[in-house]
Parts: C-alpha cells; sequence; structure tokens
C-alpha cells in the first residue's frame, strides 16, 4: 500500500457569505475583492511547509495538482511546487506525486514532458507522473481548449508525451494538434523506459477504456467518498478485467478527505467548520461547468444524461455529520479513521494507490500538522500492509521507492516563511 | 409535404441529413446552435420557396461522431460547398440564424456565386470588448430558454428544448441539445470571432439582418458590425423576442425574408 499527502492549496479565508455573494469559486471570483498577494505567498509557504511535513513524518508520496483561476486550489504550475518539494526531499524516500501537468493546456505539450523529467532527476528517479485530463473549468473556461477538442488533444499530448520520454532517435512528430519536427528531449528521466504514470478522473467511462489500455494507475478523484465510488469503481475494474488485465490493486488510486483527532466527537469539534468550509465554498461552482457541450464524447454525453453521478445531492445542504455519515470525509479517531479506509476505501474500492487530502477548506496551518502527524502516527502504519498477502507489484509507483517504507523523520518541523 | 434525405460528404465521412418542403426559389436554411427543428417559420418560407434546411454536421442522428472529421471553420465550409454542390444548388438564397448565420456569412464570403440574398438572423461571428456576446454553453441548460426567447414559457421554446414529460423524451432532448451545442461551439469557442471581418468583403449578396429587440445572448449592435461591411445592408427589428425571432415571430419575420428575397 502507497500513502501519499495530497494538497489542493486552497484560498482558506473566503468571507462567511462567500457563495451567497459570488457566483462561482473557479473562473470568475474577483481577486482583487477576495485576495491578497503577500496573503496568498503565506498559503503557498503553507503548503509547502505541510506537504514536508508529511514527507519526514512518514508518507510514501506528496501530491500536487494544477488549477487555474480559481479560490478552490490555485497552484497553476504544480511543477514549481513539485520542484521545491523534490529538492528538500532528497536523501528521502518519498516519490514526488505529480497530479499533475495538465497536457492540453501546456502548449506544445513536450513541456511537460520536459519538466517532469527535470523533476526525476533532480529527485533522483522519485517521480510520479500524473498525466491529468484538467478540468474543463481549466482548460475550456480559462484557458481557452475547445470542449470538443479537449480530449482528442490530451490524447494525442500523451503519446507524444509518452514517446518524447523514450525514443532513441530524434523524432518529428505530424500530429492534428501538434506539429514539432524535431523532438528531442533534454533532459530525459532517470526512471526508465519512464517514471510511471497516474490517469486522475471523474468516472467518465472513457477515461476507464484509456487508463486500462495504456496500463497505467486509474485515480478516482471523487469529493463524494468511497461509497458513491463504488458503482463507478466497479466500472473500472469491469474494464480491467475485460480487457485482460491482472486485478492488481496498484492498478487504482483514490482521493479521500481524512480527519483525525483523539476521539469522534474531538473531531467535530476541530474539523466540522474547515469540512463545510470545503463542501459549501471551495466547491460552489455552477454544474454546467464540469460538463460543456461537447466536452464528453456522445457515449459519454447518453450515459450521463441518462444517470448523471452528479444528480447527488446538493452539498451546500448538507453538514458536518452528513459529510462523514456518508462518507464524503473519514473523520474521527484513528481507529474510527483506519477502520473505515480499510474498509470503504481500500477494500471496497480495491485501492493500492492511495491520496489522502489532509488540510482541508479553511483548516489552519496547525490544525492541519496536527492532522498530518496523528494520520502518520496512529493510522498509515496500520494500512500500510493492506496488500501485502496478494504478492502484487506496485509497477506504478518509482521503482528504487517500492520496497520501502519510509522511515518516521522527523516531527514538528516547519519552516515558516521568511 | 416534408422530404428528408441524408448525404455524405467529405469522402463520406460526414453525414448530413436535409430536411426539405416547398417549391420555387430554392432557399437554404442554417440552423443555429440549438439543433435543427422544423418549425412554423420554414413551413411559412415553404409556401413561397424551396426550403432546404441541413443539419450540422455531427447533429444528424446516428451520426454524432462525424463532426470529429472536421478540424475548424475552413472544413466546415468546404463541406457546406459539397453539401450545396450535391443539392444541385448553384445559388440559392441563404438564411441563417445565429451560429448558423455566420456559417451563411462565411460561405457566402468564401463563394460569392453560391449565394444571391443573404438573410441573417442575430448572428454572430464579431466580438466587441463593450459588448460581449454571452457564452451559451456555460449557461445552465435549464435556463436557456430565459436567456434565448422573450417568452421562455411559450411554444417557440417548448419546440426546441422539448418536452418537459416522459422522461425518456425529456432525456433524449438533454442530450440532442448538448450534442448541439457541443458540435456547434466547436467552430466559436471561445469567442465568436473567428476572421469573419477578414472575409465578409467578399460577400457579394444584398443582405438583409433581422434582430430581435430583446435579445439578451448577442446585442442587436452587432448589426452595426455588418452593416458597415457589406454594403447596402437592411436591417429589420422584431419587437417581443430575444435570440431566435423567427421562432417567437414566425409570421412577422417570414414575411421580412419573402419580401426581401422577392426585392
Amino acid at each position: 500500500m502507497k500513502i501519499s499527502a495530497f494538497h489542493l492549496m486552497p484560498h482558506r479565508e473566503l468571507p462567511d457569505d462567500f457563495e451567497k455573494r459570488y457566483h462561482s469559486v473557479w473562473v470568475t471570483p474577483p481577486w482583487w475583492e477576495l485576495a491578497d498577494a503577500r496573503r496568498v505567498g503565506q498559503y503557498y509557504n503553507w503548503t509547502l511547509d505541510e506537504l514536508l511535513y508529511a514527507a519526514r513524518a512518514g508518507f510514501d508520496g506528496v501530491c500536487t495538482n494544477e488549477h487555474h483561476q480559481n479560490a478552490y486550489g490555485f497552484m497553476p504550475s504544480p511543477n514549481l511546487m513539485g520542484s521545491v518539494l523534490a529538492k528538500l526531499t532528497n536523501g528521502t524516500n518519498v516519490a514526488i506525486v505529480q497530479m499533475g501537468a495538465t497536457l492540453p493546456t501546456s502548449n506544445p505539450p513536450i513541456r511537460v514532458a520536459e519538466e517532469y523529467a527535470m523533476l526525476d532527476c533532480i529527485s533522483g528517479g522519485r517521480l510520479v507522473a500524473g498525466l491529468p485530463l484538467g478540468s474543463p473549468m481549466d482548460v475550456n473556461l480559462c484557458y481557452g481548449i475547445t470542449p470538443m477538442e479537449h480530449r482528442e488533444r490530451y490524447r494525442e499530448a500523451f503519446a507524444l508525451t509518452l514517446k518524447a520520454w523514450q525514443a532513441r532517435e530524434i523524432f518529428a512528430w505530424n500530429g492534428r494538434y501538434y506539429q514539432l519536427a524535431n523532438v528531442n528531449l533534454w533532459p530525459r528521466p532517470i526512471q526508465e523506459p519512464h517514471p510511471p504514470v497516474w490517469v486522475p478522473g471523474s468516472g467518465s467511462i472513457s477515461t476507464f477504456d484509456f487508463a486500462v489500455e495504456n496500463d497505467v494507475c486509474y485515480c478516482f478523484l471523487s469529493y463524494s467518498g468511497a461509497r458513491s465510488a463504488r458503482t463507478m469503481m466497479q466500472g473500472y475494474w469491469q474494464v480491467v478485467s475485460e480487457k485482460g488485465r491482472d486485478a492488481n490493486p496498484y492498478r487504482a488510486g483514490f482521493l479521500q478527505l481524512v480527519a483525525v483527532a483523539e476521539t469522534d466527537a474531538r473531531a467535530e469539534e476541530k474539523y466540522a467548520q474547515h469540512v463545510e468550509y470545503f463542501y459549501h465554498k471551495c466547491l460552489h461552482v455552477p454544474a454546467i461547468w464540469f460538463s460543456p457541450p461537447g466536452n464528453q464524447d456522445y457515449r459519454s454525453l447518453v450515459a450521463a444524461v441518462a444517470n448523471p453521478v452528479r444528480r447527488a445531492e446538493n452539498p451546500k445542504g448538507l453538514r458536518y455529520r452528513d459529510f462523514v455519515e456518508k462518507g464524503y470525509v473519514i473523520a474521527g479517531s484513528p481507529a474510527t479513521v483506519r477502520d473505515r479506509l480499510r474498509e470503504e476505501v481500500i477494500q471496497g474500492l480495491r485501492v493500492g494507490n492511495l491520496m489522502v487530502l489532509l488540510q482541508i477548506g479553511s483548516m489552519p496551518h496547525e490544525l492541519t500538522l496536527e492532522n498530518i502527524d496523528l494520520f502518520a502516527r496512529e493510522v498509515l502504519p496500520h494500512l500500510r500492509d493492506a496488500w501485502d498477502d496478494g504478492g502484487w507489484v506496485n509497477h506504478w509507483w518509482p521503482e528504487r521507492l517500492r520496497a520501502s517504507a519510509t522511515p518516521r523523520v522527523v516531527a514538528g518541523v516547519s519552516t515558516s516563511q521568511a | 409535404m416534408r422530404r428528408e434525405q441524408t448525404y455524405a460528404v467529405w469522402q463520406g465521412q460526414v453525414r448530413m441529413r436535409v430536411l426539405s418542403k416547398g417549391s420555387g426559389p430554392a432557399v437554404v436554411f442554417f440552423h443555429g446552435p440549438w439543433g435543427l427543428t422544423w418549425d412554423p417559420f420554414l413551413d411559412e418560407l415553404a409556401r413561397s420557396f424551396t426550403v432546404f434546411a441541413p443539419e450540422h454536421p455531427g447533429t444528424t442522428p446516428d451520426a454524432a461522431d462525424d463532426i470529429y472529421h472536421l478540424d475548424g471553420l475552413w472544413d466546415l465550409v468546404l463541406c457546406y460547398d459539397e453539401l450545396l454542390e450535391a443539392l444541385g444548388l448553384e445559388s440559392a438564397a441563404f438564411v441563417g440564424h445565429s451560429f448558423g448565420a455566420m456559417v451563411a456569412c462565411e460561405v457566402a464570403a468564401a463563394y460569392p456565386q453560391r449565394a444571391h440574398h443573404l438573410t441573417l438572423i442575430a448572428p454572430v461571428g464579431f466580438w466587441r470588448d463593450s459588448d460581449p456576446v454571452v457564452n451559451w454553453m456555460v449557461l445552465d441548460p435549464d435556463r436557456l430558454p430565459a436567456h434565448i426567447f422573450g417568452d421562455p414559457d411559450g411554444d417557440a421554446a417548448r419546440r426546441i428544448f422539448g418536452p418537459s414529460e416522459p422522461q425518456d423524451a425529456v432525456t433524449a432532448a438533454r442530450v440532442r441539445l448538448m450534442w448541439a451545442m457541443g458540435a456547434t461551439g466547436k467552430f466559436i469557442w471561445p469567442i465568436p470571432d473567428k476572421g469573419l471581418k477578414k472575409r465578409i468583403h467578399r460577400v457579394k449578396a444584398p443582405t438583409l439582418l433581422v434582430w430581435g429587440k430583446e435579445d439578451r445572448l448577442v446585442p442587436s449592435i452587432y448589426a452595426d458590425e455588418f452593416v458597415r461591411r457589406i454594403p447596402g445592408a437592411q436591417v429589420q427589428s422584431v419587437d417581443h423576442c430575444g435570440h431566435a425571432p423567427h421562432l417567437e415571430q414566425p409570421d412577422t419575420v417570414a414575411r421580412m425574408v419573402r419580401e426581401f428575397f422577392r426585392s
């Protein structure tokens, strides 16, 4: 089992009436009314400190991701963050999990291949190369890519990236969307034939097919918890089986929000307001922006309209106890958290690469460190052997880190902003 | 009686169904971003003309993926040239609505001899920072009628957006609507200014612009952009309707078109 700490880098101090006053947390929130660059600098430094803290506390990997024009999570360049993390975790066995740079918004997309190769070189071969399609808000609404071309561009860029890492000869790429006469990547990654590839998705059936055909780790990024993901992940495992791949649990990744405290009651006291902030404010986006016309292919559109995943309840009507009860957030004492993670997520969805989001919404820095610390001490060690019996190999993890359980080196180290 | 026939253009890769009705001089209707629905406006035109109404690539039933064979506006314009060839129409009057009006104008600019008259109903194709065209693809689909129509609960709205029951019909209508917006939006995302300003001077056809007075998507100020580029272009405004005046006031708009084409 590999367990990584995920971070969104959200705005932590949105006004109480944010979701009533503003149309959306994404694309259109007015910077000048809502943010201050110096304060945001503090958020970035907290984010890096929190991920480094997790790295030193015993997590297997640290995850960053790319989003644009929003207060939900604004690392427009995850590789800037990943670069800091790669340097400062040298000498450890922590993977740098970029979840990641978005191919269709990088032009030409070999920029991602180059930067990932840099990260792999800097980190000594500890990179996990997440190659996300990118959210429609980022790719279509903020970066102007035509919804109907989004997936085609992604697939072309994906193939180009894999070839650029591996080709022994300089090659010409005469694609539909990208034309490059001399592809000759400098540098190349340390890991051969290339760093492990993860493809995050949100349940689109065409992405299942793509992930299985390309033999990558499919990561379901959901905020609705494992219970509502169960049907979706069963669909994924069915495709895995139909296409003749083995049922290796490391083919699957899952992101889960987690909040640990001394007891279940203490968890509610400490985390309720931050969980509600996350679901009420950070996910305040018009539904249509998640799938503007043309973004889904016709088959997925028909499936989605006939049986919409997102017809799920409006989280704005739910409170902390609902989120916990439904499994959107797994929160409580260490025992509660590890039992639910094992049963609902790891076994329930057959997940070998678990990501946990431990800084949730408005959660302040010190509380985040407490959450990370408790998770690392009281939860993580109990889950690590979850798949050891099956003899599965995690082909989707940097080879030199596969065997190692990261030793817990330091606790309580935090470098605050200069 | 209404006829329909599907033509395979683009080396057989793009199938376009064409609905037609009437007799007399040919009128080609280029539908808007919400797909083709045969409506009273087309019926009214068919009393005086032979109306040909093609479905935009990808919106013909069972041919959804054909849209992936077209990479851009140049491909689309060439497709229409092939379709007009297949229909045996060397020259016709064009009527277009919204996105379809932009396409009609592009075809008339590329092949000036193909259009002898041009009617553009609330066309897109230009951009002014001071009067942005609303991107209907990012609006809540349930609230689209209120953006498009003067009367969002009227017959015209129901015709485009389909019935409110049974569930199967609602689902089919939503799929059709979303796919039509996606397949047309492919050529105008994210700003519907794709260079018409460089090409419109080639239009030779006498041109009529029709705009609803309450257009909330494409402000009627855009009529100026067309008028100053097409010599002699006329503008007619229609009361009590929004972005689809031909659907809300079919008799009025059909009369304007008929009189213009006969002038």
